[in-house]
């Protein structure tokens, strides 16, 4: 009975406690939540990820800030579940923060109806609903630089190179596996699209997540013997691809994975056997760009790193730099208009659609050649959407693509219009014309 | 061409190409075994303690875990195993002590959803212990595929079929021939009769969950070897509990059985029928089948007949 | 003291029937319900309506169809998450099909198409118990979300492969959708706790849930006094599939907003499932107290450390909150097997004595 009346006690404190709320204060920061994975399932590239992040936040901090405004962040763990991230958005939306990046597709989804209503800009920077690349029906989601409908142009564009041409893919066999999710299935349009107009015989395979075991899926590869294969997985997915690949002695240099398919963790498993192996991404890799040197010499030399340094170069990584630097610059380009002040959601938004991240920017940021020169519009929310093509030596990956392959946006475009219509019908929203916008 | 000739056109596909269907089942086989790898561990503690015990999938994860973590540390290979098995063997003892004894004589819903509890707990405390990256696991196993007669085979997956067949066999010696498997089997039949033989129930429960751990450690690398070493381990459960059902909850051989039938079935679903359907059917195919045998055998192929009485 | 079951003469069949028999129980009933329905709305933060109350009542939904299920009529059932999805689904292609139709009608109505899919695959239990039953369940847990995930005409032929709740209003104010205030939506949700909570405690001690409890406690004598298995266990499945169908259709159109299969893989079976046993077997409170629990304590482990002031990385942080959480859950069930309802229970009874204990 002691036991039980402990219990009974302990469930009353709970309730208690819980009952407390916690309270905010502002000053002259920005806030910005950080959604982070650093446990469960997807860690493996949650961790690098969110280091990236945090890491690029502390440099410019320790350079005085966005304009002398100080970034203040807090990290939420949602272990890339939905319901763990609305949670944390809703907790950390009392903060009012500027931009919310939600790093999961399902948690994105979530967050695109609130996003108007809570002026909390989204950016989903190449993941979530590639329909919001369209400004003008979805104002307040951000996806640039690129998207999953342009990436898989890309991929094509970059298959007719190595093939010798756009003309040459007649006949040609590409396999597209993908995770059987709507994040999997959203390169699939645009694939059949470029099948129907190129004539390439394209095959879709489907893996269950979480995709331990793709034996079938692996077998059906071997059997149609395609040229290229194209990947769309996430998790333990990429990882067991790889190896399953190797396993067939399919030809590395023929396998593609997409940006999130790619990285080191999922060649790790395979070993010497994933060499050669390639996928895209929208930035370099490594820590030969002045901005990574910077990072490792403002902050790992004295101690005040978030990450491994042996681990600072990472793709990932460096795509949180990526992603860190184009929040940054954004929430800049408002201040140029608004005043160097704490900045309001609307403010903030205006700096999202107006960003213009020229070469010449990029030089002063430490970034030339690490990434993309970045223009936002009303209408367009995406930018130019070119991608790189990088491969896995066995020990780092290089970036191999000798220039940005662009999308093949005459057909991406009005796809994407049209189902941004279609999507933002479904929320009730109504088309805004840009050219009323200042 | 009607629904009827799209259905049974994957046949005259199977005659027309036997080498690729003979790669569909080696490719089944293989996998259906690495299933009944972590359905085994299911299967011995269900024997002997009727636990249905969810933290089977989260046991493989925290014996890979150990392994790799102790192996990235320096240990050689074979002291890394013997510290492993050792963890697992503490890890059991204190299952007992700290979840099975105060929870003796409880409906089995409560003991499974203990379990659960351990599954969280062990999650955490694995993650905390050890880190949450993906973790290369090379014990030494070839992982070349080679063609035997026009059929690519993968070294690994031979490896594991091999090492699962042993495993069995070496488990029903064990549970057959030895004094403490003869324990065991009289305590799955009857607790109450087996303690008033003198039988320590408790030192039996100590074993199976420690036998089960060792599996689990056969189970990590077998499955650590092909995905690394990392969280989505504990995953696997939910592809052995096909297994298990089809095979039922008490047999050892059924494990095996189940697996060999699981896979090649679902393997060969997927590849010739599967992309009638849009492909990705093996998961819920694996249930059903499972459920089509159930229908026939309510106890699984193996299981213990299940008499009712009122 | 306060709390006594003495001293009510009943006069009536009717006043002898009543749910809650007891004076104080009736005014405290009451009493919770106008302080359920007026006090969240009007004071508490959006944080607190949108990520606590509103996901509790939602599961508490779900917990009460498993409850029924597995609680009342013994079957264990790994499907909620499936039955949950076609709920969602089917409130999602009803809602929009005819945008007209009251949003309230909605949701029983997408319970009954989760009901008819709910009797389909309870057929099997005829044959098969426990956790056979309980692994054949999750045949329709997968085969479910995989058809949801593959067929398009089920998301509407939507682009992101996604459902999102339709706007709709209840007497002009918008109870779905991204403009939907979430105390409008607190509200409807509460709404229909209270109502098919009511129905549920109905339910269990008439004659339907009697057949339940006798399948339960021993099918082959129940079937021997003249209750049919076929039919209560059937409709056991039934009932409980029509509860979990609102639930998952109150989780997309209620809580959520919108979402993908993923809303409701088999972790969402295994975590209704949780609350059922963690909040007591066959106890109607015990669903609520369940999914108070199972939702309230991650959430309050996460808090903790910020309102200590602790530093803490977020990661350390998690792995603690999940081995406290699992050591609770065996704490729980090791003090107490018979869930949370049997605690109330307990704490009733020394109430009763209070504070004059003898």
């Amino acid at each position: 009975m002691r036991m039980r009346t402990l219990l009974i006690g302990l469930l009353a404190l709970a309730v208690g406690t819980a009952l407390l709320l916690p309270a905010a204060a502002q000053d002259r920061t920005v806030f910005i939540p950080l959604l982070v994975y650093r446990t469960g399932p997807y860690a493996p590239s949650g961790i690098p990820l969110a280091s990236g992040f945090v890491d690029y936040f502390t440099l410019v901090n320790e350079r005085g800030g966005i304009n002398g405004i100080k970034i203040v962040w807090e990290e939420c763990e949602t272990q890339y579940d939905t319901k763990q991230g609305v949670e944390c958005y809703e907790r950390l939306k009392g903060r009012s923060p500027l931009v919310v990046n939600p790093y999961s597709t399902g948690i994105t989804y979530q967050l695109i109806p609130k996003a108007p209503v809570d002026k909390i800009v989204i950016h989903s920077m190449g993941y979530g609903m590639t329909a919001a690349a369209d400004g003008r029906w979805f104002p307040w989601v951000f996806n640039f630089p690129t998207t999953y409908w342009s990436q898989a142009s890309a991929v094509i564009r970059y298959i007719g190179q190595q093939e010798g041409g756009l003309d040459k893919l007649r006949g040609k066999k590409i396999v597209h596996i993908y995770h059987n999710s709507p994040y999997g299935r959203e390169a699939n349009p645009t694939l059949e699209t470029l099948a129907r107009q190129h004539g390439y015989e394209l095959t879709l395979l489907a893996v269950d997540h979480p995709g331990q075991e793709q034996k079938s899926t692996w077998l059906q590869v071997r059997r149609i013997n395609p040229d290229w294969v194209y990947i769309s997985g996430w998790g333990v997915m990429n990882q067991v691809a790889v190896k399953e690949a190797a396993a067939i002695n399919f030809r590395m240099e023929r396998l593609i994975g997409n940006w999130w398919t790619g990285s080191e963790a999922d060649v790790i498993p395979a070993g010497e056997a994933a060499k050669g192996y390639t996928s895209t991404t929208f930035h370099g890799a490594g820590t030969s760009y002045k901005v990574i040197q910077d990072i490792l010499t403002t902050l790992y030399d004295k101690g005040k790193g978030s990450f491994e340094r042996s681990r600072v170069g990472e793709v990932l990584y460096n795509r949180g730099v990526v992603n860190a630097m184009y929040n940054v610059e954004a929430l800049r380009t408002a201040m140029g208009k608004f005043g160097n002040k704490p900045l309001t959601g609307e403010q903030a938004r205006w700096g999202f659609e107006n960003l213009n991240l020229t070469e010449k920017r990029l030089e002063e940021l430490g970034m030339k050649g690490f990434t993309h020169p970045v223009k936002i519009t009303c209408e367009d929310h995406e930018g130019s959407g070119p991608v790189l093509i990088q491969q896995w030596d066995g020990k780092k990956w290089n970036v191999i693509s000798k220039d940005w392959i662009p999308p093949i946006r005459e057909v991406v475009r009005p796809a994407l219009e049209a189902a941004a219509e279609q999507e933002g019908k479904k929320l009730g929203y109504t088309r805004r014309d840009c050219a009323k916008e200042s | 061409m009607g629904p009827l000739s799209a259905l049974l056109a994957p046949f005259q596909d199977i005659v027309q190409n036997p080498t690729f269907f003979a790669e569909v089942l080696i490719g089944g086989v293989a996998a259906g075994l690495m299933y009944s790898l972590v359905a085994l561990g299911f299967v011995l503690i269900f024997k002997a303690s009727g636990v249905f015990n969810f933290a089977q999938g989260v046991m493989v994860l925290f014996a890979a875990l150990t392994l790799v973590g102790l192996m990235e540390r320096g240990l050689p290979v074979p002291a890394a195993l013997v510290v492993t098995a050792l963890v697992m063997v503490a890890l059991a003892v204190g299952i007992e002590r700290a979840v099975l004894r105060p929870l003796v004589n409880q409906a089995p819903i409560i003991l499974f959803m203990a379990t659960i509890g351990l599954t969280f707990f062990l999650e955490g405390f694995g993650e905390l212990l050890w880190g949450s990256n993906v973790k290369r696991l090379d014990v030494g196993i070839p992982d070349e595929s080679v063609k035997v007669a026009g059929v690519l085979v993968n070294k690994l997956e031979m490896t594991a079929a091999l090492t699962a067949g042993i495993l069995v066999a070496a488990l029903a010696v064990f549970f057959q021939r030895t004094r403490i498997g003869r324990a065991l089997r009289a305590v799955a039949d009857d607790h109450e009769a087996a303690l008033s033989l003198g039988i320590p129930l408790k030192t039996i429960w100590v074993i199976v969950w420690a036998v089960a751990g060792l599996v689990g450690i056969v189970a990590g690398i077998m499955w650590g070897a092909k995905s690394g070493v990392q969280f989505s381990l504990s995953l696997i459960a939910l592809k052995a509990l096909p297994v298990l059902i089809l095979g039922g909850f008490t047999s050892v051989p059924g494990a095996i059985v189940g697996g060999l039938i699981i896979g090649v079935g679902e393997k060969t679903a997927e590849v010739y029928w599967g992309p009638l359907v849009g492909g990705a059917i093996e998961n819920w195919f694996a249930y059903v089948l499972a459920l089509a045998f159930l229908l026939v055998r309510p106890q699984g192929l193996f299981g213990e007949r299940i008499i009712e009485r009122v | 003291m306060i709390y006594r079951e003495a001293g009510y003469f009943k006069t009536t069949y009717a006043a002898d029937q009543a749910v809650f028999p007891i004076l104080q129980d009736r005014i405290f009933v009451a009493a919770l319900l106008v302080l359920a329905f007026l006090l969240p709305p009007l004071a508490f933060s959006e944080y607190w309506l949108q990520a606590v109350l509103i996901p509790f009542l939602v599961y508490a939904l779900a917990a009460l169809g498993l409850n029924i299920l597995t609680g009342y009529a013994g079957q264990l059932s790994l499907g909620t998450g499936g039955f949950m999805a076609v709920g969602a689904y089917s409130a999602f292609k009803i809602s929009t099909a005819f945008p007209d139709l009251n949003i309230l009608l909605v949701f029983p109505l997408a319970g009954l198409a989760a009901a008819g899919v709910g009797l389909l695959f309870g057929i099997p239990s005829l044959r098969i118990k426990g956790f056979y039953l309980a692994v054949a369940t999750l045949a329709a847990q997968f085969f479910l979300i995989w058809l949801f995930n593959k067929v398009p005409w089920f998301v509407n032929y939507a682009p992101s492969g996604t459902i999102s709740a339709p706007p709709r209003t209840v007497f002009g104010v918008m109870v779905t959708g991204p403009e939907a205030t979430a105390a409008a939506r607190y509200v409807v949700a509460l709404g229909l706790v209270v109502v098919f909570g009511w129905v549920a405690k109905n339910l269990v001690r008439g004659r339907v849930g009697r057949a339940w409890m006798a399948i339960r406690d021993r099918d082959i004598a129940a079937e021997i006094i003249g209750v049919r298995p076929l039919r209560t266990k059937l409709l056991a499945f039934g009932i409980s599939s029509f509860y979990c169908g609102m639930a998952g259709a109150g989780l997309v159109f209620l809580y959520l907003g919108s979402a993908e299969t993923l809303a409701f893989d088999i972790n969402v079976s295994f975590l209704v499932l949780f609350m059922v046993i963690i909040g007591g077997l066959g106890s109607v409170l015990g669903s609520f107290l369940g999914a108070g629990f199972i939702i309230l304590i991650p959430i309050f482990l996460t808090n903790v450390p910020h309102w200590l002031g602790l530093p803490m990385s977020v990661a350390l942080q998690k792995q603690l909150e999940l081995m406290i959480f699992g050591a609770l859950i065996l704490f729980f069930l090791i003090v107490e097997p018979h869930g949370l309802a049997r605690l109330w229970q307990i704490t009733k009874e020394k109430l009763r004595r209070w504070p004059f204990p003898y």
